[in-house]
């Protein structure tokens, strides 16, 4: 950390927070020179520094605050942007802890607000001074000039047409109406005019502030915007966000800001429209939420309910799959609760009986029936009343009727519930027809007043003696608390509902003395919850909502319920229902006065929730706390993790260095290390030492458990090895890839080897016949190739459509790989090197005789002088000096193809070998001896093989780092980046791994098995290869050829 | 601190991987495929801030991005890092990489990985912001680039000297002359640095 080179410096200062993360008991040691590098003369070295502290104090930020001084002096100095947007940062991680700071900051901030450029160190001061300002409670001159400011600054980043500005500015936006709602509700106008934004994320986080702005007086607006944005938002994801933020908005704070649940249930009703939502759920839990804490809703609510039946074949036939159907289960539920509210019950019953229901899923079916019941019940009763028994009877023929179709149900619950139901409605039948008055006795099962509970009173249940938990949930002893027989106050896990019996309905003697045992029992029980002055009942089955409170509302004035609205008319109706409400409450207003001069004492003393605002809310709520068990203490849970390992390095940096810690360096150091350590003022030192000690105390202590297997080796190994722990820190966790990708082509080359073969064979024939059009042929054959070879890497990802269509965007010129090797007036040669991967030393010339004279040429014989490198293979028993025949005669004007293998020991060269063709030519005039020489010339492409090559393999074999590198780059070059490719494809047998514009990565390997890759690029005239080998001497040359090709271009 | 670093291009081939954390192989081309599905249902003009890369971190981690032709740069980072700070480094990186590279492609990426990799070593350390400045950076790797020259210049002068010997095409040179074996007298410098 103390190089001379800057550099170097830099670099160490930053591997130390690594070394921290690894080995925290450096962290004391090291501390003071990582303090002395805030200050060195290299900028890059002081930020590096503030880097690492910063990213320290962040995890620990009280360590750091006597830090604090030096970084204020660093951000009035420093004209880095990035140095001074780390230090905002930690400020603002730091003035949570001490308030004074934040006074101190706020001035400069602003000046810094004021004067920067930099939309990213404004946006970083705004932020900052917003934490500075939640930090100070209150009672600042300048607060809320500054809050005006910040506002100011961020609306005009919103305003800005950046969408990150935007993003930013309704970020911190959204920060600062957590603590000053007030300033935001302001500026709503924006947020709305956000919501409007194409960009998902920034409606979001409008919607979030949007939450933090509804009140009594907008909320009505805000959601009805929020519907119409419903209505026209594509993407599932962006809607069900929006339905869930709407049913926020409506029910925070135990529906504090909604004045009208007439209102809020229609919406709920509408938004069960909604097709492919996922939140059904949400939205029932919403209805059962209201229904059951607003009694003064509940017939409004039963009413669109049963309406809601009534149309549920519609809602399940059309969101069969979604979770909409979710909601029939409030729905059902609701109905059978409240059937007292029913205008026509037995509609309803009917509806809810109809065949379609038995689609719907399992759980929701076992509402149904079971409130089927509950409705049946007071159906039941009313007749009885009336003194109908006629009707009565009817009504127990259809339940007898429709019943048996659940009882085929799949589902277990709802078979289980249907013939216990069946059973009771046929004893029912069989009383009815003697005239026995059953309505009570079957009302009596499900009378009953719900009874909420607070969502943790079942953990805070305290155990009861002789109470076994491990028991089966069924099986306890009864008198030992009231769980078995209320048991779903206090479960409310749907599994547990399912998991239980049914009990038996038929034995209502039995259910009454329960009953009467029980409300025994709750009198005595101190456990037991009494939360409402009604008798406590027995209830038949509930849903997961009891340990909701309890929000009664009075409603002043007599509701009116209008009925179902069709779908289209129902947005129109809501707005009417709007306006009539905003007149009622006027009214309202006037009345509400008077209850309260009544003074009607609210219930618990419970926490009083009117709004301090102008407006008089519709209907008054009072709000039950929840509810706990009276021992129930409030748990003070840790939620810190204590593997976390920056907790490791909540180290108190201002103790004064122990000896033991001192690292071990020069005198002068010692001297400077005291001094700092010094410097700090006792108290301060003494509070330091005392807090974390008080409160990390356990955490420490658990980590240290937590980690004590861990500990063990790391001491072990700090034991040997004292400071240099950076190493493992630095490890890169990239694989080191070995080149094994080559060998499982090792199969594909050999096809395509194949498919040429075959591709030759016929041409081989014809070409005896055919003349002159051999070379066209040739022509085809190459194009037909490279269409195959293209076809070639055909793996699913590896071949990108680019690299497919490049080669089809023009025609390219034609090309032939058979070059003049010698020419006289009686023979043409032309020739090409093929080589195959299987053979690792030999190439294949094949060389294309062509007769140009009138004479019968035959006896032909091709003769080289083989070098050491590179021999020419003889049939057996033959002399090296020996030529080998060419099998065949030519007639005049016929051209025929030999082939002749060579052997070769080094490739990564080019040679030349020179050779002779030997031949009678006879015609007429009898017969001569004739001779042609000739240079063959092995290039180095020749030695290559095309083969394909999946990208991902080529990434893996140049991240290898084996090959060495070398780059040409040609001039002065017009053709087309494609006809480039093509043509160093074709001439120099590479295959392209991928091609982007014009850019193109090549693949070719030699026969003896050395990887070839290259990268091309076009310039504006320019084309620049890179190549990467296996073998230096081999690229080198390589590359030599291809700027020979590429200066040909 | 940055968690993440990661480059792929429009079909989400991914052409620069960096992790500052340690995930497992497979955990880390979840991550890839997930960030690249985030990504590419954005439109260009949008905010270039996403929330939710929920395999990185949690909800203090925030993805960065940028989109140039045919490439995605994201990066990872939490909530110490300045979002438009991070931007700008984006913008510095790939300058960078445009100045190494002359006007770079994305096969680059693929090509040279090993320089690639050398440059975002200079920008970004273990997690954490080195460099910002773009002179800087590009001095620091044109001085590595020298090095390796020098270095290699003297490695491949044996290689070339054999090659030219070759190519006179004289065929008793002695065959056993082991180019490899020669490499290894020459110290390798790039340890040292």
């Amino acid at each position: 950390m103390s190089h001379t080179k800057p550099y170097i410096r830099k670099k160490a200062v930053l591997i130390m927070y690594k070394v921290f993360l690894k080995y925290p008991e450096s962290l004391r040691p090291a501390f003071p020179r990582l303090k002395e590098k805030l200050e060195d003369p290299d900028p890059g070295v002081q930020s590096a520094a503030v880097n690492v502290i910063c990213e320290l104090a962040r995890r620990n930020p009280k360590n750091y605050l006597s830090l604090a001084p030096l970084f204020f002096k660093l951000m009035t100095s420093s004209t880095n942007n990035w140095v001074l947007i780390k230090i905002i940062k930690l400020f603002g991680a730091l003035t949570p802890l001490e308030p004074r700071l934040g006074k101190k900051l706020i001035e400069p901030l602003t000046n810094l607000i004021h004067s920067t450029s930099a939309m990213s160190l404004l946006y970083e001061c705004v932020n900052t001074v917003i934490a500075v300002l939640i930090s100070l409670s209150s009672g600042m001159p300048n607060h809320s000039a500054s809050i005006q400011l910040c506002v100011q600054k961020l609306r005009i980043l919103i305003e800005d047409s950046d969408q990150n500005l935007k993003y930013l500015g309704l970020l911190a936006m959204s920060k600062i109406l957590r603590t000053h709602p007030k300033s935001v509700q302001a500026h709503k106008d924006l947020v709305l005019q956000c919501l409007d934004d194409k960009d998902e994320s920034i409606r979001l986080r409008a919607l979030d502030l949007l939450y933090g702005m509804v009140s009594k007086k907008n909320l009505v607006e805000i959601v009805k915007k929020l519907m119409s944005h419903v209505d026209k938002a594509e993407g599932t994801t962006y809607r069900d966000e929006l339905l869930t933020k709407i049913i926020d908005i409506c029910s925070q704070c135990n529906y504090q800001h909604v004045t009208n649940f007439q209102w809020y249930i229609s919406v709920l009703v509408e938004l069960t429209r909604l097709e492919g939502t996922r939140h059904g759920h949400l939205i029932a839990a919403q209805m059962l939420d209201v229904a059951i804490r607003v009694r003064a809703i509940r017939k409004f609510a039963v009413s669109q309910m049963s309406a809601l039946l009534d149309s549920a074949h519609l809602v399940a036939s059309s969101t069969q799959r979604s979770g909409i159907c979710e909601v029939l289960y409030a729905a059902a539920w609701i109905c059978g609760e409240f059937s007292e509210h029913l205008q026509e019950p037995h509609q309803t019953l009917e509806a809810m009986l109809r065949p379609k229901v038995t689609t719907l899923p399992g759980h929701i079916q076992a509402v149904y029936v079971q409130n089927v019941v509950k409705l049946y019940a007071s159906i039941l009763q009313q007749k009885e009343q009336a003194a109908e028994p006629e009707a009565a009877q009817d009504v127990t023929q259809l339940m007898v009727d429709r019943l048996p179709q659940f009882v085929q149900s799949a589902d277990l619950e709802v078979q289980e519930r249907a013939s216990c139901i069946l059973q009771l409605v046929k004893h029912i039948q069989k009383l009815q027809a003697k005239d026995v008055p059953v309505a009570e006795e079957v009302s009596a099962l499900f009378a009953g007043e719900l009874n909420p509970v607070a969502p943790k009173a079942q953990k805070k249940v305290p155990v009861p003696e002789g109470l076994d938990l491990d028991a089966w949930i069924n099986e306890p002893p009864s008198d030992s608390e009231s769980e078995d027989e209320k048991p779903k106050g206090i479960f409310h896990e749907e599994e547990q509902r399912h998991a239980k019996q049914q009990l038996p309905e038929a034995d209502e003697e039995e259910l009454a003395r329960r009953r009467e045992a029980r409300k025994q029992e709750q009198a005595n029980n101190p456990f037991y919850i009494k939360s409402s002055p009604s008798p406590q009942k027995r209830y038949q089955d509930m849903p997961g909502v009891e340990h909701i409170p309890v929000v009664q509302i009075d409603l002043s004035v007599p509701l009116k319920v209008p009925g179902m609205p069709m779908s289209d008319q129902y947005v129109k109706l809501e707005e009417e229902r709007r306006h009539r409400q905003r007149l009622e409450k006027d009214r309202k207003k006037k009345k509400k006065k008077d209850k309260e001069k009544k003074g009607k004492p609210r219930r618990h003393g419970s926490l009083h929730t009117e709004s301090d605002e102008d407006i008089t809310p519709a209907q008054q709520v009072d709000i039950v706390t929840e509810e706990m068990p009276e021992n129930a203490l409030p748990s003070d849970e840790d939620d810190k993790d204590p593997n976390d390992p920056y907790r490791a390095l909540d180290i108190d940096l201002d103790k004064p260095l122990a000896d033991s810690e001192k690292l071990p360096v020069q005198k002068h150091r010692n001297v400077d290390n005291s001094k700092s350590a010094d410097k700090e003022d006792v108290p301060v030192v003494e509070k330091k030492m005392k807090k974390p000690k008080k409160k990390e105390k356990k955490h420490r202590e658990k980590e240290r458990e937590e980690k004590g297997k861990e500990g063990e080796d790391l001491d072990f190994w700090l034991s040997t090895t004292p400071l240099p722990a950076a190493a493992p820190a630095l490890e890169e966790p990239e694989v080191n890839a070995v080149i094994t990708a080559p060998k499982e082509e090792g199969e594909e080359p050999r096809r395509e080897e194949e498919d040429d073969d075959s591709e030759r064979d016929p041409e081989k024939k014809s070409s005896k016949r055919k003349k002159k059009k051999h070379k066209k042929e040739k022509e085809e054959r190459s194009k037909d190739k490279k269409k195959s070879k293209k076809k070639k890497p055909p793996s699913d990802k590896a071949a990108e459509p680019v690299e497919n269509g490049a080669l089809d965007e023009e025609p390219l010129p034609p090309m032939s790989s058979y070059c003049l090797l010698a020419e006289n007036s009686y023979i043409r040669m032309t020739y090409d090197i093929q080589g195959s991967l299987q053979k690792d030393s030999q190439v294949t010339v094949s060389v294309v005789l062509e007769n140009q004279s009138c004479s019968f040429l035959k006896n032909m014989e091709l003769n080289v002088l083989d070098s050491l490198n590179t021999k020419l293979a003889r049939p057996e028993g033959s002399s090296v000096h020996d030529g080998v025949p060419v099998p065949f005669q030519l007639p005049p004007g016929i051209s025929n193809e030999a082939q002749f293998v060579f052997t070769i020991q080094s490739i990564v060269m080019a040679q030349k070998l020179k050779g002779t063709l030997s031949f009678i030519a006879k015609n007429d005039e009898g017969s001569t001896h004739e001779k042609l020489d000739f240079k063959l010339h092995f290039s180095c492409t020749s030695y290559l093989v095309t083969t394909p090559c999946y990208s991902d393999a080529f990434a893996k074999l140049l991240e290898s780092g084996d090959l060495s590198m070398s780059s040409i780059k040609v001039d002065g070059i017009s053709m087309s980046f494609q006809n480039l490719l093509a043509k160093i494809c074709f001439h120099h047998h590479f295959s392209v791994v991928e091609r982007v514009d014009s850019c193109a990565s090549m693949y070719s390997r030699s026969i003896q098995g050395h990887h070839v890759c290259l990268l091309m690029k076009k310039g504006e005239k320019s084309v620049s290869i890179d190549g990467k080998c296996s073998d230096s001497t081999l690229l080198s040359n390589l590359l030599e050829e291809l700027k020979a090709t590429l200066a040909k271009c | 601190m940055i968690q993440a670093i990661l480059v792929f291009n429009n079909h989400g081939k991914p052409r620069l991987v960096r992790f500052y954390q340690r995930f497992p192989e497979e955990i880390q081309q979840q991550i890839v495929r997930e960030t690249f599905h985030l990504v590419l249902k954005r439109d260009d003009n949008i905010c270039n801030f996403l929330e939710g890369g929920s395999l990185i971190g949690g909800p203090d981690y925030k993805l960065i991005y940028r989109h140039y032709a045919t490439l995605y740069f994201v990066f990872c980072v939490d909530s110490s890092e300045s979002e438009l700070g991070i931007l700008d480094l984006i913008q510095v990186f790939v300058e960078t990489l445009d100045k190494c590279f002359e006007n770079v492609c994305e096969l680059d990426l693929i090509f040279h990985m090993d320089k690639v990799h050398y440059i975002l070593q200079e920008v970004v350390m273990g997690g954490m912001v080195l460099e910002t400045n773009m002179n800087e950076i590009v001095a620091q790797i044109e001085a590595q680039n020298r090095l390796e020259k020098s270095e290699g210049g003297l490695s491949a002068a044996p290689a070339r000297a054999v090659s030219a010997v070759k190519n006179i095409n004289l065929p008793e040179i002695p065959r056993n002359i082991n180019i490899g074996d020669l490499n290894i007298k020459v110290p390798n410098l790039s340890q040292f640095v």
